[in-house]
């Protein structure tokens, strides 16, 4: 966990309103698992007032990715960022996706920006990673990932050919048919793939809808799955019980206890 | 010249006049890991209540135009958890602890003030008698000087730990109030505790806290409290801790001019954990250049003319 000031290497729009930054940022790089987010000044000033969280998309050695939406004023802001500038960031922070080692197949499911932590996590579960490969192989066999990336309308669909190039299987399901399936991406996974086939373990990250069916399909197939959460944070290193969610167990912190949690984890009718 | 920083409120050393404000700080741990707590004034605790409390259901944050409006409803694990899991902690630096405590009814307050009366490396306990997020309790205390009084004396009774008051702005004469505790024989006053507040999603047209209403913190409140600390100033000879969107060295000064003997800093540790070790820093160098060697020389030093 770092406190760094991190200077804009570039600040692109990919589409419609999707942009991706990267900055550098060393440290963070260098402890960063996939699932963790940056939390991120994105004005000197105070409006908005409080730090932004990104789930980390991507690191490459020292630089660091982050993919997102503009939505509101915090992510306006960060979209007008130019190459030099510098950005105040908190990370890596929360806890991330955990993977069982012996693993034959993974569905990673991504409704629209929620695809940002996904990448991360298949370039560590394929391996395509400096830090992973440096160490004993993982089992001989190549699991097999499915990348599910659903959206609303073809434009929407981000980092398809970037799951290709890892060797991850993907498919499409986008609301008006234009690519893919026609309709949900959690409905395309409960028709086309769980009936057929159980994979062990689910990853996904998108709209609460999309998650709350995810959490209903692994109570049908008992599935592991496990979702990444958004909730509005304030100091976003577990201090100040701002992002709880409810659990059987009581509140949990979407910043420290998660973003990522697993399904029965989290009571979702109180969601 | 190096500016001399301690400050003693009543009975209570500080080595430099900032603290962390209650609630927004937990017990320490988190903000460990971005900043040295042996730098800090002191570090004022999340409230401790008797048995656990679960706090109020999400969301429990809003942001509004230079403030924070928040519901937590005093969420934390109860004293026994407090005293085997966190304080051991805290007990480790060298800055001020101060425990703040809080009850549903007067009983509670005196058996906590008991309970840690015994334990060593406690500097002062904070009386939190203005959390605006509880039903029961809390803010109930705060708006009435009888009660306060009464709270404020049989505390002192129970225990000869200082005692620091927190008081709340949701009343109309915080004067008042302050003069009550000092009665009572509490040896110090925080102010500001966050003011009542509501915001409302139009879309949903929900209210955005779980709560409805929760209490108002950041730079927006800063001019009330300000405000407040001047007002009650004037008419109490007891030290004032200010607290209420405290940014920058600046505007700690503000609190200090208008009267306030320390700073207490919430929702800036949010935006930025630096912030208390750049807000003592900040008060240094305004005294060096100031030629002022005595930090408390500074405290009500307000130009009226």
């Amino acid at each position: 966990m770092y406190q760094v000031i991190a200077e804009v290497l570039s600040n692109k729009n990919i589409t419609l309103n999707y942009f991706k930054i990267t900055l550098n940022a060393p440290e963070i790089c260098q402890d960063a698992q996939p699932g963790q987010f940056v939390h991120v000044k994105v004005t000197a000033g105070y409006a908005p007032l409080l730090r932004r969280p990104f789930s980390i998309h991507d690191t490459r050695d020292e630089n660091l990715e982050i993919l997102y939406q503009v939505v509101g004023e915090g992510t306006a802001f960060l979209s007008q960022k130019e190459k030099g500038e510098k950005l105040d960031l908190l990370g890596p922070l929360g806890q991330g996706f955990e993977s069982k080692e012996n693993f034959r197949k993974v569905i990673l499911v991504a409704g629209g920006i929620g695809v940002a932590p996904l990448y991360f996590l298949a370039k560590r579960l394929l391996n395509h990673d400096s830090k992973i490969s440096d160490q004993a192989p993982l089992k001989s066999c190549h699991p097999k990932i499915i990348v599910l990336l659903g959206a609303g309308i073809r434009k929407q669909i981000l980092c398809a050919q970037d799951f290709k190039n890892l060797g991850a299987t993907v498919k499409i399901a986008t609301e008006d048919g234009s690519w893919g399936y026609k309709g949900l991406v959690s409905d395309f996974l409960a028709e086309t793939l769980l009936p057929y086939s159980k994979p062990d373990l689910v990853f996904a990250c998108g709209p609460l809808p999309m998650l709350k069916k995810i959490a209903q399909l692994s109570r049908k197939y008992r599935l592991s799955s496990q979702v990444s959460l958004e909730q509005r944070m304030g100091c976003g290193i577990g201090a100040c019980l701002g992002c709880v969610v409810t659990s059987p167990e009581g509140y949990l912190r979407v910043c420290k206890d998660g973003p990522v949690f697993r399904v029965n984890q989290i009571l979702w009718e109180r969601l | 010249m190096n500016p001399n920083l301690k400050i003693k409120l009543g009975r209570i050393s500080l080595k430099n006049p900032v603290l962390a404000a209650s609630g927004t700080f937990g017990y320490g741990e988190d903000y460990s890991r971005f900043i040295d707590l042996n730098q800090l004034g002191g570090i004022i605790t999340k409230t401790v209540t008797l048995e656990p409390k679960e706090g109020n259901r999400p969301p429990r944050l809003a942001e509004t135009p230079s403030g924070l409006l928040n519901s937590i409803g005093l969420e934390n694990p109860g004293l026994k958890v407090f005293l085997r899991e966190k304080l051991p902690f805290l007990q480790q630096f060298n800055t001020a602890l101060v425990v703040n405590i809080a009850g549903e009814k007067e009983e509670e307050y005196l058996r906590l003030a008991e309970r840690l009366d015994r334990v060593k490396g406690i500097d002062a306990l904070e009386i939190n008698i203005s959390c605006p997020n509880v039903k029961t309790g809390g803010l109930i205390f705060g708006t009435k000087p009888r009660l306060v009084f009464s709270l404020v004396k049989r505390i002192r009774e129970v225990t000869d730990i200082p005692l620091i008051t927190k008081l709340t702005p949701n009343v109309t004469d915080i004067a008042e109030i302050a003069q009550a505790a000092e009665e009572a024989g509490t040896e110090a006053l925080s102010l500001i505790n966050t003011l009542v507040g509501m915001a409302i999603d139009v879309e949903t047209r929900k209210p955005k806290l779980g709560n409805v209403t929760g209490g108002l913190s950041g730079p927006a409140i800063r001019p009330i409290a300000i405000r407040m600390v001047r007002q009650t100033f004037q008419k109490v000879n007891l030290p004032l801790i200010g607290v209420g969107g405290i940014m920058t060295a600046e505007d700690a000064l503000e609190f200090i001019l208008a009267g306030a003997s320390a700073v207490a800093i919430g929702t800036a540790n949010f935006i930025d954990p630096k912030t208390m070790i750049k807000v003592r820093d900040g008060i240094r160098e305004y005294l060096r250049q100031n030629n002022i060697g005595e930090f408390k020389d500074l405290i009500g030093w307000l130009n009226l003319d």
